[in-house]
């Protein structure tokens, strides 16, 4: 379990827009009638989009009587998955995958150009304020590791170099091409491709 | 090796495109209505002769599972709940399924909810996949558009709605009943068993839980026979496997090969070799990290398939391969992998929540050299006093990889570790805290 930390700044009010009311209704659907508890995650994760990528105290609030349920329901929740940001992070936020797979082809060495480029503590703003870092837990995509989240994308077969052109381009406010930096498009091995190659030029 | 018209998985490489059309080139929905036709024993019936064991790491046979289900539908609606929460570190099968192959899973979530007398059905992906749960509900969108979906979906007169549940990043989810609490909007906490899922599950309702790769193969496994798929492989460990080859391999990636092909022929055949070539390699993980580490000797002649790995004293687990070269420290991979499960403890057990950190900070030590020699065995007597004292698995797979590594490489931490406890040639430290380490008996 993590240790998550509630932002000390917290907006006063907190409401769905009208396009994310309509998602929530109808995500609210998916559920048997008088279960719409289960739709708590999913609109948590509403809440954080609208709100700049993190959750304030308000949201859990307008949530817990949108879905009719007690407050420390949603806070217990809001609290327990990782993926919820209590705290402001960067508009670009970088999750850093560490577990031994990527570990093992070099993650750390990500880790340092991101300590360099953004922020030397992990969840800090950079000095410009657009981007933030994490190191998470395996977020599997372990065949093409190294690799990192930004925001909903995954970043694949990193070295620090293109990392570093990665993040110059934030900072321009360019979002860089999702996917594998050494040009695969899924998990085949490079080159030697041994198995199903009738289907390759197909 | 298998040959590629046995391949089940013929876009996992996406050289044909995810969409409806291709899928169904590829032979995706032929038939569905007559296989349903033949009735839901025959259906039970052809998966237990195929003697598919599922892929989500127990490996529990699927057919017996599916047969849990009450047979008529009570009071109590029944559910079908697909886990793709896949987060075993060195895992990535089900992500390929899910963007590439998204129409097997939903036919076979089709065939099988007909089976368990399901209505609805969920899938519940982990929150980091958005792009992949988004590609599956275009093909959702697709199927439902073709009449493939919904009401009278396939023709076969069973009505099946598919919904998405997004995880929020939490690995205890993908336990199943976690994964249950967690689609209730609960946290994701493990709860007691018995009562089994098959009779008291999602809302208390009867549902069955499988993972994407199970479900995904049933459509084929029932078009050509469940006798085709159990010749492949061995008795009791049949059909095919996609295997995740990662860590210091040349060419890491996923392939679907034969049940019981050699770890070796994986490495070297498919993964390219071990990186600075076969006599560099120090350890494989064979089953994601919560199982046991091979050593070398072991990964000369290993199978990988549920016994033989079993009788190696490991797992196949999800078939999450993590190949590991003496360029790396074994004991802080595994400290890493500790670190792992002490993050993701849901913190319900004591033994679990607390023993984790223990052994992360233990290992951590270890790692740099500043642990006894005793502590060794300390760390082992910690995680016996994890695995088996817990509400879910998740105490085994914390504490596995530990054993795992102190059964193959002890003379290693202890060649790093070799020195006496301070308490032994100090003894008249006054402010020392653990007194009762002085006494033999009880240290």
């Amino acid at each position: 379990m993590a240790v998550k930390k509630i932002s000390k700044i917290q907006p006063e009010k907190f409401e769905f827009s009208k396009k994310n009311k309509e998602t929530a209704d109808s995500i609210i659907k998916n559920y048997p009638s008088g279960k719409q508890q289960s739709a708590v995650m999913a609109l948590l994760y509403l809440a954080q989009k609208q709100n700049d990528n993190w959750i304030p105290l308000s949201a859990m609030k307008y949530i817990a009587k949108y879905l009719d349920m007690p407050y420390i329901k949603v806070y217990e929740v809001a609290t327990f998955y990782s993926m919820y940001n209590l705290t402001p992070v960067g508009k670009y936020f970088f999750q850093v995958c560490t577990t031994t797979p990527c570990m093992l082809r070099g993650a750390y060495n990500l880790v340092d150009v991101c300590k360099r480029k953004i922020s030397e503590e992990e969840n800090c703003l950079s000095e410009d304020g657009k981007t933030s870092w994490l190191e998470v837990e395996c977020l599997g995509a372990c065949v093409n590791a190294p690799m990192l989240q930004l925001n909903e994308d995954y970043y694949e077969d990193l070295d620090p170099t293109k990392l570093e052109q990665i993040i110059d381009k934030i900072s321009n406010d360019e979002v860089p091409q999702p996917g594998s930096y050494r040009g695969r498009l899924s998990s085949e091995p490079e080159n030697t491709r041994k198995t199903l190659i009738g289907n390759k030029n197909a | 090796m298998l040959e590629d018209k046995d391949r089940i998985f013929q876009n996992l490489y996406n050289d044909f495109g995810a969409d409806l059309a291709s899928a169904k080139q590829r032979g995706d929905w032929r038939d569905t209505k007559e296989i349903c036709g033949k009735g839901r024993e025959w259906i039970i019936n052809e998966i237990k002769t195929s003697e598919l064991r599922g892929r989500g790491g127990a490996g529990f046979p699927t057919g017996l599972k599916w047969s849990f289900a009450p047979k008529e539908v009570g009071s109590r609606p029944h559910y079908l709940v697909i886990n793709a929460d896949e987060s075993e570190p060195g895992t990535c099968k089900d992500r390929d399924i899910l963007r590439f192959e998204p129409h097997k899973l939903i036919e076979g979530c089709l065939i099988a909810s007909y089976a368990v007398n399901a209505h609805k059905c969920y899938i519940y992906i982990r929150g980091e996949y958005f792009n992949e749960g988004q590609k599956l509900q275009t093909a959702i969108d697709e199927a439902y558009k073709d009449g493939l979906l919904g009401k009278n979906s396939a023709g076969t007169d069973w009505e099946l709605d598919i919904y998405i549940h997004y995880g929020a990043g939490a690995y205890i989810c993908g336990e199943e009943t976690a994964l249950l609490e967690s689609i209730e909007g609960k946290k994701g906490q493990p709860r007691l068993k018995p009562p089994f899922p098959a009779l008291i599950g999602l809302y208390g309702c009867p549902t069955i839980i499988n993972n994407v790769e199970t479900i995904s193969v049933v459509p084929t496994i029932l078009r050509r026979g469940g006798k085709w798929f159990s010749s492949l492989g061995r008795p009791k460990n049949t059909g095919s496997k996609i295997y995740c080859i990662s860590g210091n391999v040349n060419n890491p990636c996923n392939v679907e090969e034969e049940m019981g092909i050699p770890l070796k022929e994986l490495i070297e055949k498919h993964a390219g070799g071990v990186i600075g070539g076969w006599d560099n390699l120090k350890a494989v993980i064979p089953g994601g990290s919560s199982m046991p580490l091979l050593p070398k000797e072991t990964c000369e002649t290993i199978k990988m398939d549920f016994d033989a790995c079993v009788e190696n004293k490991t797992g196949l687990g999800t078939a999450g391969i993590v190949v590991i070269n003496k360029d790396q420290d074994i004991i802080k991979c595994m400290a890493r992998i500790a670190r792992f499960y002490k993050h993701e403890s849901c913190g319900q057990c004591t033994p679990c929540r607390e023993g984790s950190g223990w052994m992360w900070r233990m290992l951590e030590r270890m790692a740099k050299g500043e642990a006894t020699r005793d502590e060794v065995d300390m760390l082992l007597d910690v995680t016996k006093q994890i695995e088996g004292h817990t509400i879910c698995a998740f105490g085994e797979g914390s504490s596995w990889p530990v054993q795992g590594l102190i059964r193959n490489f002890k003379d290693e931490i202890i060649e790093r570790n070799k020195f006496d406890p301070i308490v032994k040639k100090q003894k008249d430290i006054p402010y020392l805290v653990d007194q009762h380490l002085l006494e033999k008996e009880n240290a």
